[in-house]
């Protein structure tokens, strides 16, 4: 039976291919590898190890973004490694410390919608919402790719997610992926490709889907997918690109009979992931007055520009209460230029965050704000195991930066919707 | 790979045992096999990496090696010298990047209910079998022909040497 799905579509094209079917192996043509500072030195070893050259080094993007700026020796030592192996292979897709989160300089004008890309981290699906495939990799299957330029998939079963209706205010992408992860749980997709649709796509930014494509990863699935609209072309226009749309009519949203899942944006609340698991998904109204010490915007999951805009919202004349530390970080260099520009880094900064340059950092627990022992966490990152952001002993919650920003706030979990006007 | 049979203490644990467990973020610096293998389930409990002397085989729940893409997560456990994972299910990216660097990796639905932690178990690969330390065997998932391709040539680095040196596709 032929596969109703982008992504089975993006894959036969790859291959060479009129149709696929779900569980058929595919070798794909691979557009673009991207590789970091921590799973990139393992990609390097096999390259270095194997003395070959790489045949396509516009196809590689490579990012120092998990220690950005180094805070540790050993950290730039794998710096220098990079800027030698940069320089040596001929690498000009070579984003230094400061450049910001691979996944946001990714989506900010390289990927293209139909394309296929792989990424060494698994929040790689992120591209998915520009219409690509996009999954995340090991560091052997990188380097295989930067070296061959193809790698090996197994064509996924769609999961198709019907999205109806539109979002309350100070309800965003973050809460819808939350849903849905609290509805399939931890493993509920995986090895399977999420499909977006429905009326419901037009109430979703592109930053709203990023987040929803990024978290997919979270239930288990290979990648997500949303298709092209006027949404995605206005997007892609602001970065100069200019999609042919009769060339990529298989990239739009299509009919599904039965969807495995339709959600109504409408009838949702903010959510709150509870320790230890994404999954493990409640309305904000069951955690609210948990007393937290640490409030984290940023991350590739909800480090963007309109995420620090609903914050700066929130928090504009206020302050954050006494007992809170608010962390704040922009997900790349071009978000924090756009943000201090209109003057949200002001307001966050008058409101009394912390704001770092942009990188991973607190989001994995590797600096620039590292939780301690019994910290409570309320984080717009992606990820709440046990001793993801510091301490095996923090207990991490996952949010909205709207929710992130009105906890902060009130030095407990908050509802941001009591702060509408 | 050239294993016909592999023996081995058991240490047992749940689902969803994610990488953050497997390999804490603040060892990800160290790419050394040996070195990740000291904190080897660290995240899941400190005691594991002490216990991980005498076991060899690891007998999982569902879903196991969730989360990051960090291969750190099989170099760490192959570095403190776990040979098979033996799970309900696995997690994607964990389990290919087990299968390109070697590290067994079998799906066997009903295992963890019988195995008990510290017991013996016998990973008999000709048979297809666990053989469990009462006696009994059970039978683990056919090993997908793709998977079973990389894991003749020796892991995916050698099928990426052969590739390259050979020109082919």
């Amino acid at each position: 039976m032929a596969v109703n799905s982008i992504t089975a579509r993006i894959l036969a094209r790859a291959s060479g291919k009129d149709r696929v079917e779900v569980g058929e192996t595919v070798v794909a043509k691979v557009d673009k590898v991207m590789i970091h500072d921590v799973t990139g030195p393992i990609a390097l070893d096999i390259i270095d190890d194997l003395k070959a050259g790489i045949p396509s080094p516009e196809n590689l993007y490579v990012f120092l973004d998990h220690y950005s700026p180094s805070p540790s020796i050993s950290a730039s030592n794998i710096h220098r490694r990079f800027r030698i192996f940069a320089k040596t292979h001929k690498v000009a897709n070579f984003f230094d410390v400061g450049e910001g989160v691979c996944h946001q300089v990714m989506v900010e004008g390289v990927v293209r919608p139909g394309e296929v890309v792989v990424g060494a981290d698994s929040h790689t699906t992120t591209y998915g919402a520009l219409a690509a495939f996009a999954t995340g990799v090991g560091s052997t299957e990188a380097a295989y790719a930067i070296l061959t330029g193809k790698l090996w998939f197994k064509v996924p079963e769609p999961l198709h997610v019907r999205l109806e209706g539109t979002l309350p205010s100070y309800v965003n992408g973050k809460d819808v992926v939350l849903s849905i992860l609290g509805v399939l749980g931890q493993e509920g997709a995986n090895y399977r490709a999420l499909e977006f649709g429905g009326p419901g796509l037009r109430a979703l930014s592109m930053s709203d889907r990023f987040t929803i494509a990024n978290m997919s990863v979270e239930c288990g699935a290979k990648n997500a997918v949303f298709p092209i609209d006027d949404i995605t072309v206005n997007y892609l226009e602001e970065f100069g690109i200019l999609p042919n749309s009769s060339s990529l009519s298989y990239l739009k949203p299509y009919e599904v009979e039965s969807p495995h899942l339709t959600l109504n944006l409408d009838a949702l609340e903010p959510m709150v992931a509870k320790p230890h698991s994404p999954a493990n998904v409640v309305p904000v109204s069951d955690v609210e007055g948990v007393r937290v010490d640490t409030a984290f915007i940023g991350s590739c999951t909800n480090g963007r520009y309109e995420d620090l805009l609903i914050a700066a919202k929130i928090l504009k004349g206020r302050r954050v209460s006494k007992d809170v530390r608010l962390v704040v970080t922009p997900a790349s260099r071009r978000v924090l230029v756009r943000a201090l520009q209109d003057g949200l880094i002001k307001i966050l900064l008058d409101a009394g965050a912390v704001v770092t340059p942009p990188g991973c950092g607190a989001c994995f627990g590797g600096h620039l704000g590292v939780a301690g022992d019994d910290e409570v966490v309320i984080s717009s990152s992606n990820r709440n195991f046990v001793g993801r952001m510091g301490s095996p002993k923090a207990r991490i919650y996952l949010a909205s930066p709207a929710t992130v920003a009105a906890s902060a706030l009130e030095g407990c979990i908050t509802d941001p919707r009591h702060y509408l006007e | 790979m050239s294993l016909r049979r592999i023996e081995g203490r058991v240490l047992v644990v749940g689902d969803n045992v994610d990488t953050d467990a497997i390999v804490p973020g603040r060892y990800l610096t160290i790419t050394d096999p040996k070195e990740l293998g000291k904190h080897a389930l660290e995240g899941l409990d400190p005691a594991i990496p002490g216990k991980l002397k005498e076991r060899s085989i690891i007998v999982a729940g569902r879903n196991f090696g969730c989360g990051s893409s960090r291969e750190h997560a099989v170099l760490a456990l192959l570095g403190a010298g776990v040979k098979a994972v033996v799970a309900e299910s696995f997690a994607r990216i964990f389990y290919r990047n087990a299968i390109n660097r070697g590290l067994l990796v079998l799906e066997a639905p009903g295992a963890r209910q019988k195995i008990t932690d510290g017991d013996k178990l016998v990973i008999d690969l000709e048979r297809g079998v666990l053989v469990l330390a009462s006696g009994e065997t059970l039978p683990f998932k056919p090993i997908a022909r793709e998977v079973l391709e990389i894991v003749e040539a020796g892991g995916l680095v050698e099928k990426l040497k052969k590739e390259l040196h050979h020109g082919g596709r």
